[in-house]
């Protein structure tokens, strides 16, 4: 399965954000989105992800295979980091067998099994955000910075992560200013900025 | 699903209606027959407002957490999450007040078959203003400090549920026939949980854009 998106345009608050934008990603591919803060990173991938409806243009699939990881990870306080990934994984019907314990082995979460998410660091969290797209079990990643408040090490885990679902076919579409040494094309979304006048012709 | 739940802090709506029934007989005074003549009504409007406190956290925690997010984009019809969210309402503050409120009744000298048809109205009709809150609770979802508006909004949705509920309540304790009072309750629960899923659903997609 590829990701397909032709002529779209996409705003925030009604005012389109950025426009004109048409690109292909292929099964094992990662696409890796630049450009400056505000530039619309966010809202092209909340867009992809169909949590807000492209103002033009066309986007294939439709948001059912596609998996979105944002800026805050939702994960409850009150359960521990296993309960979590289990009430996910139950929601997408992963629940049984052994998803859990692998997605909880990718960012070496098994020692903080039991901990409640309330009491974890900030980067122990986004470990566990990142592990519930494991349980997704969705060919596309959409994700949104998914580095931050990562260390290197952990950071190189979450590459390996990508790394290991591109080359089941999976699909990554990533906002980030780092270099994760992935395959894949970089698209800068800064020439596609929603200018003055394609507000006036809208 | 249920899970959803563990939110946290539901129980602070039926503290809070402990304290507005004891409360009553301090504001009104101790003679009794005042009491039980006023007691249906003000058991309904304590449970309703206890209600009310807890229904703007059923999207907003996960609103903030972010949660909202990766449940709307997960398999599961955002209908079928709001009917979830109610239920885990309702399960958490509509049951507790149901039980606790025949407890309450004999504060205010309620009559005996009072209790009964209290209980039983309560079991009716709360259900419905979890869905009401639910509904309501989607549309303000994307506001700062929608709380406020949230109870403006629900309040006067919440209308009918306690008319009907309140009057079967005081039939029951007067020992009249609430039959068709009994029916009418039940159509207006029925009713939101035909409706209000669908209506809520669709005020979420619309809140997270």
């Amino acid at each position: 399965m590829s990701v397909s998106v032709r002529d779209l345009v996409v705003g925030r608050g009604g005012v389109p954000v950025l426009a004109g934008l048409s690109f292909d990603v292929a099964p094992g591919h990662a696409l890796i989105l630049r450009g400056p803060n505000g530039a619309g990173k966010t809202t092209l991938l909340r867009t992809l992800a169909g949590l807000q409806p492209p103002m033009s243009g066309t986007v294939t699939p439709n948001p059912e295979s596609i998996a979105y990881g944002a800026h805050r990870d939702g994960m409850k306080g009150q359960l521990t980091v296993e309960e979590n990934l289990q009430f996910w994984a139950g929601l997408h019907g992963l629940g049984r067998g052994d998803a859990v314990s692998r997605a909880m082995d990718v960012f070496d979460l098994g020692r903080l099994a039991d901990r409640l998410a309330q009491h974890l660091s900030a980067g122990q969290g986004r470990r566990l955000g990142l592990a519930r797209l494991m349980l997704t079990g969705r060919p596309i990643w959409c994700l949104d910075e998914p580095t931050v408040s990562l260390d290197a090490e952990n950071t190189g885990r979450f590459a390996g992560m990508v790394r290991d679902h591109l080359e089941t076919g999976g699909i990554a579409i990533i906002a980030t200013h780092i270099d994760l040494g992935l395959s894949g094309d970089v698209l800068d979304v800064t020439p596609h900025r929603a200018r003055a006048r394609e507000l006036m012709a809208l | 699903m249920l899970a959803v739940r563990a939110g946290g802090g539901f129980g602070l709506g039926l503290a809070f209606f402990l304290i507005v029934v004891v409360l009553v007989p301090f504001g009104v005074g101790p003679e009794t027959g005042r009491l039980a003549l006023i007691a249906p009504g003000v058991l309904w409007i304590g449970a309703l407002l206890a209600c009310l406190l807890s229904l703007d956290r059923i999207f907003a925690l996960d609103r903030e957490d972010g949660a909202l997010d990766l449940l709307v984009t997960a398999p599961l019809p955002l209908e079928a999450l709001v009917l979830g969210k109610s239920l885990a309402h309702w399960l958490t503050t509509g049951l507790p007040l149901c039980l606790a409120a025949p407890a309450l009744g004999i504060l205010l000298n309620l009559g005996w078959p009072g209790h009964l048809w209290l209980f039983v109205s309560l079991l009716i009709g709360t259900p419905a203003l979890s869905l009401i809150g639910a509904f309501g609770a989607a549309l303000t979802v994307g506001l700062r400090r929608g709380g406020m508006l949230l109870s403006i909004l629900v309040l006067p949705l919440y209308v009918p549920t306690l008319l009907f509920g309140a009057e079967i309540a005081r039939r029951g304790t007067e020992g009249m026939a609430v039959g068709t009072v009994l029916a009418l309750l039940g159509a207006v629960t029925l009713g939101c949980l035909a409706v209000l899923p669908f209506a809520a659903a669709a005020a979420l997609r619309v809140n997270l854009r």
